[in-house]
């Protein structure tokens, strides 16, 4: 076989502004061709996948995860996570720094994208913005972009000093690329557990509040509004990751409106859940920035309907189950988030706020392509990389965290009902994914 | 304020999914009404019964006492109460074990399970630690002060205070939702550390007290009110004169993290002295305080010795009533 066809599907792609009943043909790992149904019907040299009912999509993107690797195996490998990812639909994953050693280094990153990982997809990475991700000592910005870098972050941690968080805005825009910032200033979340409010205080922990987030947002625009009216040549790209409240999201808003290059993720999480899932202290509901209140939620989901919000990110961060299970203020922030990620943007976003399938797949895959420079994915015009998702969007089915491909199952929705199911995924023209039930 | 008291009704306590060891009692949250009487009446059979005959109750039983915080009280009248009992029971502090070597919680648990322990009473720094402790070893666990979050006993043992203190009613009065219609109950202090201000406030009102809580906002936060059906007043004055009972709270000088607070300030706004309820507090108003006291700060000594208040007569009803939670958490029919 030399090629596949997916055959009867409903073709979704925001690029090329495509939402018909298309075959898709894929050769030598390209996007070959994509005509009325039945058009591809003579060939006879490729292998058959049948989309009837489904999407057929670029395949998902997500430009914050957490693979673990190197040095914390035990809570995930770049194998596991990114079959993981394979099953939830994403074909491209952004790999956080935050590994030990912490990848700030050309051999780090190396090594993190060498084939010798067996990553079931395309694994990207954001290496640290300062040595350590220690805040003070900018890393090789120049000769981690040659390796492949898509960005910089010191993720887990805010760059909190503002004149190295300049500097790494300032760098980056240079190479054409986003200093992806964890927006949390710790001198109001010390000791946070939790996000500040009434389930805070009745469960008796410590509450982090929204300022946290919103004051280094702000402060952080501040820095990308001096650099872009001092250096009129750039176009200084600040990406705030996991925005998880109101104020935040209205500095983002405002920033948009006056044509600074700021962009921002929403995670799964944030526009399901509220600080009411913390329940009985389930340190699978503990994740930084933490659920939020229900204003905060709506706000959210609010900016993703205007379009504040430009792409949907997992913040997918498996921990051991010996890990978690532990006193709330002890466990480790982070749940998983890749097998949920579709199932719950359509059951939240699309089945009950009304955002069409089209722009879940355009927050999910076109958008978060071109954040990250991207021309060649997120997109089905041919020639482009054949990375492809079929999900059925009518699916209705209940998240197994048992049935998981990631090495952790530390998830607050298991159980949960999810809508809309991946039933392949395809990535460089090969089928990294394939549901049972998808017959062929 | 009336948007975060909305807030706070919307926010009704999640019910828990997870089966919990009948017995255990890791929250006020978890009682019913019927389940506070029962205890609150096998306190009342357990005081009456023979020595003999109470001894015999938890005979060949064990009981083991978990304690990751310092405690006076609340250690010393459980181990009583499980003795009393006729109960073998085994204390294991942190300052004392393999907690110090880094044994987990769930580990510590599962250990004290296979020396045989069929209960555990539990304090712990962190909030929300018995439930992992009842979740991980399935044994019946009574909590005995999760960090800022519950100590149910103690407000089962301020209820029994109230009932034999306040006119009209008794120890033995039946308790049910209109049971203490007409009393106002003010607590005072450290609200934001206090899980036993946490604890009151959200027993009390279901037996149909009026709950105050009254404290400068670093103590008492506007969030105090997802805590459920309370009132927050800042003048204890104002606050004070329409009180039956006036709840006295430490200030937790140990869990006091980033706040300032004037303490010369705070003892010219809100100690309880003698000469203030005189001037201020109806006649009969009960004191209590569930200890430790600081005299001379939140209370004056003068106040704190004085017949209106309550103080040593809690400590005796915590006896009283842990005998009973214990014997509940056992399942021995009294």
């Amino acid at each position: 076989m030399s090629g596949l066809l997916i055959r009867n599907g409903r073709v979704v792609d925001p690029a090329n502004g495509v939402d018909e009943l298309r075959d898709v043909l894929l050769r030598e790992a390209r996007v070959a061709g994509i005509e009325k149904p039945g058009s591809f019907a003579e060939l006879r040299d490729v292998e058959v996948v049948d989309a009837k009912g489904c999407i057929v999509a670029p395949g998902f993107i997500d430009v914050h995860v957490h693979l673990r690797e190197p040095g914390q195996g035990h809570k995930e490998t770049i194998a596991s996570g990114t079959a993981a990812a394979a099953a939830g639909g994403f074909t491209t994953v952004v790999a956080m720094p935050n590994t030990t050693p912490v990848n700030d280094s050309v051999e780090v990153l190396q090594w993190m994208l060498s084939p010798d990982r067996n990553a079931a997809i395309r694994v990207l990475a954001m290496p640290a913005a300062t040595i350590g991700s220690a805040g003070e000592v900018q890393t090789d910005f120049a000769a981690l972009a040659t390796e492949g870098a898509v960005g910089f972050t010191d993720d887990g941690k805010p760059i909190l000093d503002p004149s190295i968080m300049r500097a790494a805005l300032l760098k980056a825009a240079k190479l054409g690329l986003p200093i992806s910032q964890h927006a949390e200033d710790p001198r109001f979340s010390h000791g946070a557990i939790m996000n500040h409010g009434t389930v805070a205080f009745r469960l008796g922990l410590r509450g982090y509040p929204a300022v946290a987030e919103s004051s280094i947002v702000e402060r952080d625009i501040a820095l990308v509004r001096e650099i872009a009216a001092s250096h009129p040549d750039l176009k200084p790209h600040l990406h705030v990751q996991h925005v998880s409240t109101g104020a935040a999201l209205q500095a983002i808003r405002r920033a948009k409106a006056d044509g600074l290059r700021v962009t921002c993720e929403a995670a799964p999480h944030h526009f399901t859940l509220t600080d009411e899932a913390v329940g009985d202290y389930n340190t699978n509901a503990k994740m930084n920035p933490p659920l939020r209140a229900e204003e905060d939620r709506r706000a959210l989901i609010e900016a993703i309907l205007d379009g504040t919000v430009d792409c949907i990110a997992t913040d997918h961060a498996p921990h051991a189950s010996w890990e978690k299970e532990v006193e709330f203020d002890r466990a480790p922030n982070g749940i998983t988030g890749l097998e949920t990620a579709l199932g719950l943007a359509l059951r939240v976003l699309h089945r009950q706020h009304g955002l069409t399938v089209q722009r879940v797949v355009a927050l999910m895959s076109t958008q978060p392509a071109q954040l990250i420079g991207l021309s060649d994915r997120g997109t089905l015009r041919v020639g482009a990389e054949a990375d492809i998702v079929v999900f059925d969007p009518t699916a209705e089915w209940n998240f197994e965290a048992s049935h998981s491909r990631s090495k952790s199952k530390n998830t607050p929705f298991d159980g949960a009902e999810m809508l809309g199911r991946v039933r392949a995924t395809i990535c460089s023209g090969r089928i990294v994914y394939r549901a049972r039930s998808v017959a062929s | 304020m009336a948007e975060l008291a909305k807030r706070a009704a919307a926010t009704e306590s999640a019910p828990s999914h997870f089966p919990y060891a009948a017995g255990g009692l890791l929250t006020v949250e978890h009682l019913s009404l019927e389940d506070v009487g029962g205890i609150l009446r096998d306190t009342s059979k357990l005081e009456q019964m023979k020595i003999a005959e109470r001894v015999a109750l938890l005979a060949s039983r064990t009981i083991a006492l978990l304690f990751y915080e310092s405690s006076t009280r609340t250690r010393t009248s459980f181990e009583l109460a499980a003795k009393s009992l006729g109960a073998t029971t085994t204390l294991v502090s942190d300052k004392s074990s393999s907690i110090e070597k880094g044994e987990s919680l769930k580990d510590t648990g599962l250990t004290l399970r296979a020396l045989g322990a069929e209960a555990i009473v539990l304090r712990h720094p962190s909030s929300g630690a018995p439930f992992l402790l009842a979740r991980t070893t399935g044994l019946p666990v009574l909590n005995a002060g999760d960090g800022m979050h519950q100590h149910p006993t103690q407000a089962l043992l301020d209820l029994r205070t109230m009932l034999a203190r306040l006119p009209g009613l008794s120890v033995d009065s039946a308790i049910h939702a209109k049971t203490l219609t007409g009393i106002t109950v003010v607590i005072t202090g450290d609200i934001r550390h206090s899980r036993v201000a946490r604890s009151n406030a959200m027993l009390l009102p279901r037996l149909g007290a009026r709950v105050i809580l009254c404290g400068p906002p670093e103590l008492l936060p506007e969030e105090a009110l997802g805590i459920g059906d309370v009132e927050i007043e800042r003048d204890f004055d104002r606050a004070l004169r329409q009180a039956n009972v006036a709840m006295m709270l430490r200030i937790q000088k140990e869990r006091l993290a980033g706040t300032t607070l004037d303490l010369g300030q705070y003892i010219a706004r809100y100690q309880l002295s003698s000469e203030r309820y005189g001037q201020v507090a109806q006649p009969g108003t009960v004191v209590m305080h569930p200890g430790p006291i600081i005299r001379g700060l939140e209370i004056t000594g003068e106040m704190a010795d004085a017949s209106h208040s309550t103080i040593e007569e809690q400590v005796a009803q915590g006896l009283a009533v842990r005998r009973a939670v214990l014997v509940r958490a056992l399942g021995v029919q009294v």
